[in-house]
């Protein structure tokens, strides 16, 4: 078959549909967004009845393909890393139901924070929830593994997750495709109770997880193709590579012609045998891992004093931050020979918001109406809006996780600070903002909540909103004084109007939202640029099934 | 043969296009390729670059080590000097003369020229003139990845027909422009080897 040049997203997003897939669900968030985007703009997806809707929020899409999991059906749920904490819940839990229909849960992990809040490693999930992870080193491996994690999902009717990682997602490189598969037909699951976790039955399903542990390690042993153990003539030191590290290893290695052990590590639980081997066989042992030294913690035991284990811990490699192949040499002793250095005349240049962004005029509306009160006051979320941070707004002074404006507004009002304003985005606002809002309602806690409304999820490219065009019912409905839900146009020539009203709602004892609405100038731009070319008859080319 | 490109610019000046097109030849010409890009946050008007490397045996790594680019290939002059430490002893420096001034200390573009002007081995291009005089100012992308050809191991050939191939799906005619985008880059550079 042809070969494609496929990023890592797109390659698992391939796959899924190949391995006869049902459904994908998923929350936009980088770097795991282009796993649904590909499959939506295939022709597939519509043609062959794939189900490919973005969902509110990470645990809806996870709860929605556990739910076709459960008619026998194969499914995926999509996320980055932060996501996963959202669908912590459903996720744990999954574990304990178990699956009918192959469950791969894949995330996106964002080491070195390129467009995330932190870099937490979603393998700890994995082992917390007592499942598989498939780590792929490269695209064709993102491929196959999704084949290969859903039969090893209906093997042992357990959640498998897969773990890219930001270079991987967004790296292309070529795949070669396999023969596609059917779809599975509707076949309900043998137990009528196997997904009714009420005590007594979650912990007889948690002894059946328990019961299989042995057997999944088993798999991670034999998987030669995954987890591989190379041998080495130069036993004074071994590498045991996890996921895209293996890469960074291998560039060195083949570079300067070394001949040592390696084991590479795209399975977990960890094969322990061949661990056991490659610490035997060698002096010492360097662990690279992108992200937490979750293996190398593993390794060293307790105390982690360790002379035979090297890794990120003491400093062999940084101990936090994406890795890449400098950093692997400096750990192999060897010397990098840096070009020139950055001259001083090169300045930073950060993201900004784009020219013609509604947010601009909500933000300067926003500063004006608040002079009066003097700065501190305005907690804020996750999003293009985030930038509000930066100069020459600094405007917010919060941004922890999606929706944590509101609910941090509301807490910073019940201890007395007033007034206590809230700056969030409608996607994000859907996602986990409404139910701190019904908090707020509750409690008559006096807050401001803004709504950066720009009708779509702009950060991460301009996807569909949840609720575009249903804001103010929304508000209305968790039981905000319709008087108190305001509407305003962020342009500038509204400047003086929106400065009177956030103003006036300032001074509101009580909870009120202000709607900043404008469409994102990129969705804008993109949209009359598609009727240029299509024209407004609406035969272009559907993004929906 | 192994040929390692950082292309650089701004985002949103269309660096992916020409990733794409040296990508495309690559695959074309029977050679391995791996190529990383920047998506998310930093997109919004920050520094971008996109990793390419190219070669006839397998590639391990997605980034190019520090020290190994032979080429870095820059849309803006800044940008250029931002990846001075990948820069190979014996690579070059393409770079557009044009700058993106979206932040309020940006420097002075003389000095930018300057430090370029000290490389050993530099070409500058004024691609944004070049594509006004084809009369196509969007295609300076395409002068810039013209330029850059002799400095990258695939046949011109192959380079003209990814062109070609990626921008025929918006019409001959603004296939065509970019093809003489790519050919002005590629006499301006090559008169100066």
């Amino acid at each position: 078959m042809e070969k494609l040049m496929l990023l890592g997203d797109e390659a698992v997003a391939k796959a899924g549909m190949d391995a006869g897939m049902s459904g994908i669900y998923a929350y936009p968030g980088t770097p795991s967004t282009e796993i649904m985007e590909y499959v939506q703009n295939s022709e597939r997806a519509s043609a062959e009845g794939i189900f490919c809707q973005w969902s509110a929020n990470e645990k809806t899409a996870m709860e929605a393909a556990l739910g076709m999991s459960y008619t026998g059906k194969r499914a995926m749920v999509c996320m980055k890393h932060v996501g996963l904490n959202v669908a912590a819940d459903p996720f744990m839990n999954s574990a304990i139901t178990g699956v009918n229909g192959g469950f791969l849960v894949i995330v996106a992990d964002d080491p070195s924070m390129h467009s995330s809040q932190n870099e937490q490693d979603s393998r700890y999930y994995g082992k917390f929830a007592m499942v598989p992870v498939l780590e792929p080193s490269n695209q064709q491996e993102s491929y196959d593994m999704v084949f290969y994690g859903f039969e090893l999902s209906e093997k042992y009717r357990i959640p498998v997750m897969v773990r890219l990682t930001t270079r991987l997602s967004h790296s292309r490189s070529s795949v070669k495709p396999e023969a596609s598969r059917e779809q599975k037909k509707i076949l309900l699951p043998s137990d009528p109770r196997q997904f009714v976790l009420l005590p007594a039955i979650a912990r007889n399903r948690y002894k059946y997880l328990l019961s299989v542990q042995t057997d999944l390690e088993r798999e991670s042993e034999i998987s030669s193709s995954f987890n591989k153990l190379l041998d080495g003539k130069d036993k004074s030191v071994g590498f045991i590579a996890c996921g895209l590290a293996y890469n960074y290893l291998m560039e060195i290695m083949n570079d300067h012609e070394m001949d040592n052990p390696v084991l590479k590590i795209s399975q977990y639980p960890l094969p322990s045998e061949k661990i056991e081997i490659i610490t035997a066989n060698c002096n010492k042992v360097v662990v690279i891992e992108e992200g937490y030294p979750l293996v190398e913690e593993m390794l060293r035991g307790f105390p982690v004093v360790n002379e035979k284990i090297e890794g990120r811990l003491d400093g062999t490699l940084p101990r936090d931050g994406e890795l890449n192949p400098d950093h692997v040499a400096k750990a192999l002793g060897i010397a990098v020979n840096e070009g020139p250095p950055v001259p001083p005349v090169v300045k930073n240049r950060p993201p900004s918001f784009c020219a013609g962004c509604g947010h601009i005029d909500m933000f300067n509306a926003l500063i004006q109406a608040m002079e009066r009160y003097g700065p501190g006051r305005v907690f804020s979320d996750i999003g293009c809006y985030t930038l509000g941070a930066l100069p020459p707004y600094d405007a917010i002074n919060s941004c922890v996780d999606m929706g944590a404006s509101v609910t941090m507004a509301k807490g910073a009002a019940d201890a007395g600070l007033h007034p206590s304003v809230c700056v969030i985005g409608d996607s994000t606002f859907t996602h986990s903002g409404m139910t701190g809002l019904l908090d707020a309602v509750n409690d008559i806690s006096p807050i401001t909540v803004l709504i950066g409304d720009n009708c779509t999820t702009g950060m991460t490219g301009g996807q569909e909103s949840s609720a575009t065009g249903r804001l103010e019912d929304i508000c209305i409905g968790l039981g905000v004084v319709p008087d108190h839900i305001k509407l305003i146009n962020p342009l500038k020539k509204h400047h003086g109007e929106n400065v009177d009203t956030i103003i006036k709602e300032l001074e509101y004892k009580g909870v009120s939202v202000i709607i900043a609405r404008r469409e994102c100038i990129q969705v804008t731009m993109r949209r009359k640029k598609q009727e240029k070319t299509y024209g407004n008859n609406r035969n272009q080319p559907s993004r929906k099934i | 043969m192994k040929t390692d490109i950082v292309i650089a610019g701004v985002g949103g000046q269309g660096i992916l296009s020409i990733a794409a097109c040296i990508g495309m030849a690559a695959i074309e010409s029977g050679l391995h390729m791996k190529q990383s890009e920047v998506h998310g946050m930093s997109q919004r008007g920050g520094a971008v670059q996109s990793n390419l490397r190219i070669s006839d045996r397998e590639i391990a790594s997605d980034l190019i080590p520090l020290g190994k680019a032979k080429l870095v290939l820059s849309v803006e002059p800044m940008e250029s000097l931002r990846y001075l430490p990948w820069l190979s002893e014996n690579g070059w420096l393409v770079t557009n003369t044009t700058p993106v001034k979206n932040i309020t200390n940006y420097p002075d573009t003389e000095e930018i020229i300057t430090e370029i002007r000290s490389l050993k081995n530099h070409i500058i291009v004024d691609a944004d003139k070049l594509a006004r005089e084809i009369g196509s100012p969007r295609s300076s992308n395409m002068v810039m990845l013209g330029a850059a050809t002799p400095f990258i191991n695939i046949g011109y050939d192959e380079i003209e027909k990814a062109v070609k191939r990626l921008f025929s799906k918006k019409g001959d005619n603004i296939a065509d422009l970019n093809l003489k985008a790519l050919r002005s880059g590629r006499s301006s550079s090559s008169s100066r080897l």
